[in-house]
């Protein structure tokens, strides 16, 4: 299953289930990464890591880590 | 006037402010509440609270909530927040909410709806919507909300005074509209309203029917419900959820967005195709891979060549060497000056040496033949010329001649510095000069310059460089780069459990530990900022630097190595640190969350960023300026009284204080680290006040015929130097760093426990530095204390290395308490 963190920079991805539970879960869907919604993907940090994402409308940056429980369809 | 009275409760009007952080909620609170505001603490947390009286009726009590994106019930904030709305029901809710970015803000406003308070949403920012050419239709909004919408500008203040009349009319109107989620869900919803919630009013039954269903253990704590209900609820939760394939907490998140993304096709149009945003240009290039690190390195440099090195210093120079020094030059020749100041000391230190050189031979120096005996016999004296802030220092031999021309000098006079220019007497020559002319009581002179006003101006000396680090923080964050440093550095800081932004308070560290700890305040997240503010002033500052020189020069010959090492050392404490508090109680649990907004750019605004400035600096001086003053009229209590013959009296030298007495008491503690000298204890002790005075200390404490820095050196071999260094460097801080701990850790128990780990870490470097350095040099044998050393070696590895302590248990368990109640 593909999830956010293989996301090809610059590709708009549909997220299509997440994995996960508790706070980190709650705080990504807080953050408006929910089923069906469309996430672009800006940037990598220069280090490689956090990732710098675009959903509905703002910037968000998180972790390869956490961007590993987003499953998506291209 | 408004006068509410609700359920029995007699009282003003009273508003509170909810919105997602970003959304300008702290500047509409300024511009609502004036300067009538007062700053405390959430019971319990350490989340600040703002509370102000709204400026156009002081009756009526304005609560800035803290920023949330959500009411979840897994961050302090969160908590704080919906536990005020559902235990202190305040009149009406505004929820400010940014016009530029509608989908994610309006999130909040769906839930707090919910909540059945009146609730008025302000849309800010509406000068920017105009801008970009969206258009948002206020009156479909307010329908379909089923609250009051006002548009506004905080920034500008536009439409304020409509959005204060409609929290003020509108307080009674509580909407009934909600979203509806998939008929499943509201199955369930309404079978836990009838089953758990009978004795919840109509207005909240909703919210905590879908926190029930959500499985939050908070809520259902709150609700006391009895275990059969809760396995009830729990079965008919997972038939939904079964039935909608996902779980309850996203089915509901899924349901608010769905609806908030019709909400938003329905009432917002957009004129034209939206372009590239200047945000997003900046964007592109301030955190690319190419350029992202230099950017960074560009802007760090600046900041610390303007706080620390260039005017941050200045102003502080300024103040602690002028205003509560002897004075400063408006115009004039300060250099001048200041040569023949420094002329005047040594030729004093001279003229000593030689006086006391000839009292040792017998030689009368009042005589009037005493330079031609003292020549007769061929006697020098020996002074000792010590730089400071080099470490270098040199033996002058004193003889008849170099004698009489100091002479000379010193008849002269000590130097006026009027003669030199435009002089302005600092604070203390001032008050010496009215309190000698009212013939004050000797002790209180003393008690007043040395005690209170050197305390006083321990306080405000920091100020102007807190004020302009200050000032570029407020830039930094409210021009939106200070969450980029965060999304730069996260990779390598989150290893040693901080936050990339733990950056910024290290790098000011290294030039004072005072505006380094403040700087800390930018930190959102509690456990990353206590971690920062405990480990920050091991890094050496510049007031540990001639500490440094000192014992570079005078037991390690000034070798190379001496100051790097201490370097390495500070970074090293502040990263194993970081890796062994991780693992330990204090810090343990899932670390927060690393998802962030990265708020587009903005041109910082002045009156914001002024207004963060003074802030900042005004709670320094009221919860750290306590501490310092408090404690350093301790410490020049106990360095100049002492005990002799059975009397308390104010002492000359050190050496009859009560603090020598102290450290005598205690300076076998220090004998495990090769020192347990009271000399040096008496040091380490006055560095409290100022690490710049172990120095001073040690000229004083170990003053005698062969010359100070000669008795150091022959007190101190290597091994014992270096722990003594070691020990100096990593232990508590000056008071004034203590009190900006204190402030910043908002606890008692949390300011202990930074000052005793720090205690705790430097005695067991220096210990182990000592015992295992020791056997090199020839200075400790095999024994007991190299046991000790490598027990404690062994410790700390274990400490170190051991896995962290599983964090799936706790994921798991959050699982298992959602299916049952706690």
């Amino acid at each position: 299953m593909a999830t956010l963190k293989d996301a090809r920079v610059g590709s708009t991805v549909t997220v299509s289930r997440l994995q996960g539970a508790g706070a980190i879960k709650r705080r990504i869907m807080d953050m408006g990464i929910t089923r069906g919604a469309q996430v672009f993907v800006r940037k990598v940090a220069p280090l490689g890591d956090p990732i710098e994402v675009t959903v509905r409308g703002f910037e968000l940056s998180l972790r390869k880590v956490d961007a590993q429980m987003i499953e998506i369809v291209p | 006037m408004h006068t509410y009275a609700i359920a029995g409760k007699d009282h003003g009007m009273r508003i509170a402010l909810l919105g997602n952080p970003n959304s300008g909620k702290t500047t509409l609170f300024n511009r609502l509440t004036g300067s009538n505001q007062y700053v405390g603490n959430w019971p319990g947390v350490t989340v600040e609270k703002k509370e102000g009286k709204l400026r156009s009726n002081k009756e009526i009590v304005v609560t800035d909530l803290p920023g949330v994106y959500s009411l979840s019930p897994y961050t302090p904030e969160e908590v704080v927040t919906r536990d005020y709305i559902l235990d202190e029901h305040p009149d009406v809710v505004i929820n400010i909410i940014d016009g530029t970015n509608l989908e994610r803000n309006l999130y909040l406003a769906d839930q707090a709806i919910e909540m059945g308070v009146p609730v008025v949403v302000a849309v800010n920012m509406i000068d920017a919507v105009r801008r970009s050419g969206a258009r948002i239709d206020q009156e479909k909004l307010s329908g379909t909300l089923g609250c009051p919408v006002c548009m506004i500008s905080a920034l500008k203040g536009e439409g304020v005074d409509e959005l204060v009349k409609q929290a003020t009319n509108g307080a009674q109107a509580v909407s009934s509209s909600r979203t509806h989620f998939a008929p499943e869900i509201e199955q369930t919803l309404s079978l836990i309203g009838d089953e758990a919630l009978a004795d919840i009013s109509q207005a909240q039954k909703r919210w905590y029917a879908i926190k029930l269903f959500e499985g939050d253990t908070k809520v259902e704590q709150r609700l006391h419900l009895d275990p059969t209900l809760c396995a009830r609820i729990s079965s008919s939760r997972a038939s939904c959820e079964r039935a909608l394939d996902d779980e309850s907490e996203s089915l509901i998140t899924m349901g608010r967005y769905d609806r908030i993304e019709q909400i938003i096709e329905h009432c917002t149009s957009q004129d034209k195709k939206k372009s590239m945003s200047t945000s997003d240009k900046i964007d592109r290039v301030v955190t690319s891979r190419a350029l992202g690190l230099p950017i960074f390195a560009l802007v760090m440099f600046l900041v610390y060549f303007l706080s620390v090195t260039t005017v941050g210093q200045w102003a502080t120079d300024w103040m602690n060497d002028g205003v509560f020094g002897d004075g400063w030059f408006i115009s004039g020749d300060a250099e001048g000056y200041e040569d023949a100041s420094s002329d005047f000391t040594s030729a004093e230190g001279i003229t000593e040496a030689f006086e006391e050189a000839g009292v040792s031979a017998d030689i009368d120096p009042e005589s009037e033949s005493f330079v031609e005996d003292m020549d007769a016999q061929g006697i020098t004296g020996i002074y000792n010329d010590y730089d400071e802030d080099s470490g270098e220092e040199e033996d002058v031999i004193v003889d008849g001649a170099a004698f009489e021309d100091a002479q000379e000098t010193v008849d002269a006079g000590e130097p006026n510095p009027a003669d030199y220019g435009v002089w302005v007497a600092g604070i203390p020559t001032l008050l010496a000069g009215w309190l000698a002319s009212i013939d004050c009581i000797d002790w209180l002179q003393d008690l007043l310059l040395n005690g209170i006003v050197a305390g006083v101006g321990a306080v405000i000396g920091f100020i102007p460089q807190l004020l302009v680090l200050f000032l570029l923080l407020a830039v930094l964050e409210s021009c939106g780069y200070m969450s980029r440093i965060a999304f730069v550095l996260d990779r390598v800081f989150r290893r040693f459990g901080l936050s990339g932004k733990s950056f910024v308070p290290i790098l000011i560290g290294t030039g004072c530990g005072v505006p380094g700890i403040m700087a800390s305040r930018t930190i959102e997240d509690d456990k990353d900022r206590r971690m920062t503010v405990m480990t920050t002033t091991f890094i050496p500052c510049s007031a540990k630097l001639p500490i440094i020189a000192l014992l570079a020069g005078a037991v390690f010959g000034g070798a190379w190595w001496v100051a790097p090492s201490a370097y390495f050392i500070g970074i090293a404490a502040i990263l194993c640190s970081g890796i062994i508090l991780k693992k330990t109680k204090l810090f343990a649990g899932d670390s927060s969350p690393f998802v962030m907004e990265l708020p587009a750019y903005h041109m910082p605004m002045p009156s914001v960023v002024l207004r963060s400035m003074l802030e900042r600096a005004s709670s320094f001086v009221k919860k750290a300026g306590t501490v310092i003053l408090l404690a350093t009229v301790v410490v020049w209590l106990v360095s100049t009284y002492g005990v002799v013959d059975g009397i308390l009296v104010t002492v000359e030298d050190n050496d009859q204080s009560m603090l020598a007495a102290i450290a005598g008491a205690i300076a076998w503690i220090f004998a495990p680290l090769g020192w347990d000298q009271w000399q040096a204890v008496a040091a380490t002790v006055t560095g409290l006040i100022a690490k710049e005075n172990v120095v001073g200390t040690f000229g004083i404490v170990y003053a005698g015929d062969a010359g100070w820095y000669a008795n150091l050196q022959a007190a101190f071999l290597p091994a014992a130097a270096f722990s003594l260094l070691v020990f100096n460097l990593l232990c508590a801080p000056c008071v004034a760093a203590m009190g900006a701990i204190r402030r910043e850790m908002h606890d008692t128990r949390w300011f202990w426990t930074a000052i005793g780990y720090q205690c705790g870490v430097a005695y067991v470097s220096a210990l182990i530095v000592y015992q295992i350095g020791g056997l090199f040099t020839g200075e400790t044998a095999l024994g007991a204390g190299t046991l000790v050393a490598a027990l404690l070696i062994a410790l700390f590895l274990f400490a170190l290395f051991r896995p962290k302590p599983s964090t799936q248990a706790s994921v798991l368990s959050v699982k298992k308490a959602k299916g049952e109640c706690a």
